[in-house]
């Protein structure tokens, strides 16, 4: 049995339903849901690759390239936020996170 | 069913059931390992796709990077998560509902994708190294990453460069009382504010002008 484009694009869309999926389920832990997103960009970036290798474009692995370096950005800035936050109110419930609510 | 499609499938269904792991587990240490697991195949599923560069890239960038950071604040956190936990049967309605639902209409996307026979680019913008060519994935994203799409590269430079002053900038936090080395006042130290010069007779002691002068 040959491994065609439509495969790849089945796991990335199981991969990415999981990430949405797990955003519902861990509402009120952030760290999970940060875990969720990464799981979402993986997704992704595993179409964009899938893509770029059956079309033989090689523009999708540099889009690849980006998604991932936005991740990597995205994560470190929303963990510091994270620790920030932690600092001062004790606490990363995301219910808890309403300060700035008029 | 030959090598690859083993192999596919291999990397496949542990990809996704160890995505499947990350949500569902209790222990968010479990779920950073279970993402390094994620990660690590989703690598080999590239490296079938013949994409060697993005497939290093995602195991240097996440598995050593971006992993061990959501580990280190997992660990350093004290959080009690069994409580962050509760709700979870309450939300698994709503969630399993709408995750269905995107399901089935990616699904519904790709059926109409393979049997409707809609016609995607023909036309690549970035040419891929031609069949015979001993070129590898690495040199030829070298060749046009670094001249067609250097702006590009820049740009991805730029975020990175933002990101690490934003998370300094966020996590860094003075705290009073504690000495530290403050370069411009050190620069800004005059030798008149430093340094002063007293006439001592001889057979008198000198004490700083603050001092009080000793009894008889």
């Amino acid at each position: 049995m040959e491994i065609g484009l439509e495969h790849y694009l089945t796991v990335a869309a199981i991969l990415f339903t999981l990430g949405v999926f797990g955003i519902f389920l861990n509402r009120k832990n952030v760290i999970v849901i940060l875990m969720s997103i990464e799981l979402m960009l993986l997704a992704v970036n595993i179409n964009l690759v899938a893509f770029s290798a059956f079309l033989g474009d090689l523009m999708g692995q540099i889009f690849a390239l980006l998604v991932l370096t936005v991740a990597a950005g995205e994560a470190a800035i929303g963990l510091a936020i994270l620790v920030a936050y932690f600092r001062n109110r004790g606490s990363i419930a995301v219910d808890d996170i309403n300060i700035m609510k008029g | 069913m030959n090598l690859v499609a083993a192999f596919f499938y291999l990397f496949a269904g542990l990809t996704v059931a160890s995505a499947f792991m990350v949500i569902s587990t209790r222990n968010p240490v479990h779920a950073v390992l279970f993402l390094i697991l994620a990660f690590f195949n989703s690598a080999g599923l590239f490296l079938l796709l013949g994409a060697e560069f993005i497939a290093m890239v995602l195991v240097i960038v996440y598995v050593g990077a971006v992993a061990v950071l959501f580990l280190f604040v997992v660990m350093m956190l004290d959080v009690d998560f069994a409580e962050l936990k509760g709700g979870f049967a309450q939300y698994l309605p709503l969630g399993a509902l709408i995750g269905i639902i995107l399901l089935v209409e990616l699904i519904l996307v790709l059926g109409a994708w393979v049997g409707g026979g809609v016609k995607v680019a023909s036309i690549p913008s970035a040419p891929g190294p031609a069949p015979g060519s001993t070129l590898t994935n690495t040199e030829s994203i070298g060749n046009i990453l670094y001249t067609d799409y250097i702006f590009y590269f820049e740009m991805a430079g730029l975020i990175l460069l933002i990101a690490m002053v934003g998370a300094i900038v966020l996590t860094l936090h003075q705290k009073a009382g504690v000495k530290r080395q403050d370069v411009a006042r050190q620069v800004a130290r005059t030798r008149d504010g430093s340094i002063e010069v007293i006439e001592v007779e001889s057979g008198k002691a000198v004490f700083p002008q603050s001092a009080k002068e000793p009894g008889p």
